[in-house]
Parts: C-alpha cells; structure tokens; sequence
C-alpha cells in the first residue's frame, strides 16, 4: 500500500503543479510545455492505477496530437512575440522551461518503467472483473460488441471535425500559379501546334 | 492518508478541475490559454470516470473515457482552427480585444 500512495501522491503532485503553472504563466508557449507535462502525468496514473489502454491512448492522442497541435497554433500566430511586447524587459523563458518539463517527463517515465514490478501491490485493492484478462482486451470485448454503436459515432465526430477545420481555415489564394490537370490532359494537337510555312529570307511572324 | 482510495483520486479530478475553471476566468491573455483550460477540465473528467470504473470493477467508464477523448480532440481542432481564421481577420486573439459582439 505504501507503494501505491508514493506513485500516487508523485504523480498527482506534479499533475496539480502543472496545471498551476498553466494557467498562471506568462507566456503561452510555458502554458503548452506545462499541459504536455499534465497529460503525462496524469496518463502515468492511469498506466499505474491499471487503466493501461486509456494512459497509452492518452500519451498518444493528446500529448502526440492534441498539445503539439496547440504548440503549432501558438507557435505560428507569433503569440509569444506579442507576451514579450507586453512585458518588456523579460527575457525569454521558454528554453529553462522547456528543459524542466523534459527532466520532469524523464524522471516520470523512468519512475512507471522502475516501478511496474509493483504494480500488483496497486491493484491488489480494486477488485477486476476479470483479472487474467489484460486491459485492452476487456475493453475491445465490450468496445466492439455492446457500444459499437457509439464506437462509430465516435469516427463520425472525428470526421465532422476534420471537414470543418479544414473548411474553416481553406482560403483561396489569388495570383498563385497552379497546375489544371483539366486543360493540361485536354489538349491536342490541332488546338496547341500550328505548322507554319517559312519562305526563304523572310522569317516568321509569331503573333503573340 | 496511507491507503489511497478512490476519494483521493476524486479529490486530484476535482482540483484540476478547479484549476481549469479559474484558468477560464482568471485570464487575460489569449483564447489559446481558455481552450487550454477546457481541456484541463476534460482531463478532470477523465480522472473521475476512470477512477470509479477502476475501483468499482465496471469496464464502462473506460469507454466512455475514450468517447470524451474522441470529443476533446475534435473541440481542439475546431477551436484552433477557429482561432486561426479570427487571427488572420482581426489580427489579435487577446481577451479585450475580442468583443464583437458587445458582451
């Protein structure tokens, strides 16, 4: 039980610390770093308290897809420019930050790789339905037979969100060169070469 | 204060969503640090919904946990392609200068 309460008041420590900083730092770039660390922490709960499956999916949708989305969209509306143009003489921050955060996602994952040989002692608390079957497994038993339905609905979501971000931020670029595939494969001979007779110490006229 | 129960994991769910719902209301800066907030208040969700489907032996609450991970990506997208367009209109994405509707 000791072992259950250090990995959970480690984890939940840092968690609560993160979000902290980010909503209360100055530059949004740190708030972005801070939120990676809070899906990690909170995702190494999850691995630890025995809910595998969501803690991986939760690394790799929203630490891999989520937050680094969030980094691009702060990084290319030049956010952080505008923080320093407010707060004028404040040097930049993001590097320490940023190298804080990675020891701390370091040691995270180096305290869940050290301590899954414990990871009995945390579940021997909770009672499973059905112990000698893994994580992932219980949950695509259940997934793919009685919520398929929601399942599906789920993709749906995930497509209707995909056509409108990219509906809502395509723009027609005018004075852009861009190939037709149309007229390039729709020409011919007749309507693109013109055979000319060239009379001799005359030349011929190209009319443009 | 040894024995972990699930009303520490509660406890930790309740005050990130705490902190996510002050982030939405403390700040001043920019719509990215409120979206950031929303997702704060997700994840809190996601803490209670595991941990009773952890401690009270039902698979469910993992599913349902997905199904809200499946929603807060694609609110993320949209909103930030949302700020992306309003950018690119306004030019400024700060709190006070958002108010076009005069709320």
């Amino acid at each position: 039980m000791i072992v259950h309460s250090i990995f959970f008041y480690f984890f939940s420590v840092i968690a609560i610390f993160s979000s902290l900083m980010v909503i209360t730092s100055r530059s949004t770039i740190n708030s972005v770093f801070f939120l990676i660390l809070d899906f990690i922490s909170v995702g190494c709960l999850f691995i630890m308290v025995g809910a595998e499956f969501l803690g991986m999916i939760l690394l790799i949708v929203y630490v891999g897809a989520v937050a680094v989305l969030f980094l691009f969209v702060v990084m290319m509306l030049n956010v952080a420019e505008q923080k320093q143009s407010w707060f004028i003489g404040k040097k930049s921050t993001h590097i320490p930050t940023g190298l804080i955060v990675s020891v701390l996602i370091l040691l995270e994952l180096l305290v869940v790789v050290g301590g899954w040989k414990y990871k009995e002692d945390l579940m021997s608390s909770s009672k499973l339905i059905l112990s000698n079957v893994s994580n992932t497994h219980q949950l695509g038993l259940v997934m793919y037979t009685d919520y398929i339905l929601y399942f599906q609905l789920a993709g749906v979501v995930l497509l209707l969100a995909m056509i409108g971000a990219i509906l809502l931020t395509f723009r027609e670029r005018v004075g852009v060169k861009k190939q037709s595939y149309i007229n390039q494969i729709s020409r011919n001979p007749s309507s693109s070469i013109e055979l000319v007779e060239a009379k001799s110490n005359q030349g011929v006229k190209v009319d443009d | 204060m040894i024995e972990i129960g699930l009303g520490h994991y509660l406890s930790l769910g309740a005050i990130i969503f705490f902190l996510g719902v002050i982030g939405i209301f403390l700040n001043r800066k920019n719509v990215i640090v409120i979206l950031m907030s929303i997702e704060l208040i997700l994840l809190a969700v996601n803490i209670n919904l595991i941990s009773f489907s952890i401690f009270s032996g039902d698979i469910v609450g993992q599913i349902f946990t997905m199904l809200i991970l499946t929603v807060a990506a694609a609110e993320a997208a949209i909103g930030l392609a949302i700020i992306v367009i309003y950018y690119r209109n306004r030019g400024s994405i700060r709190v006070e200068d958002i108010h076009g509707m005069k709320g």
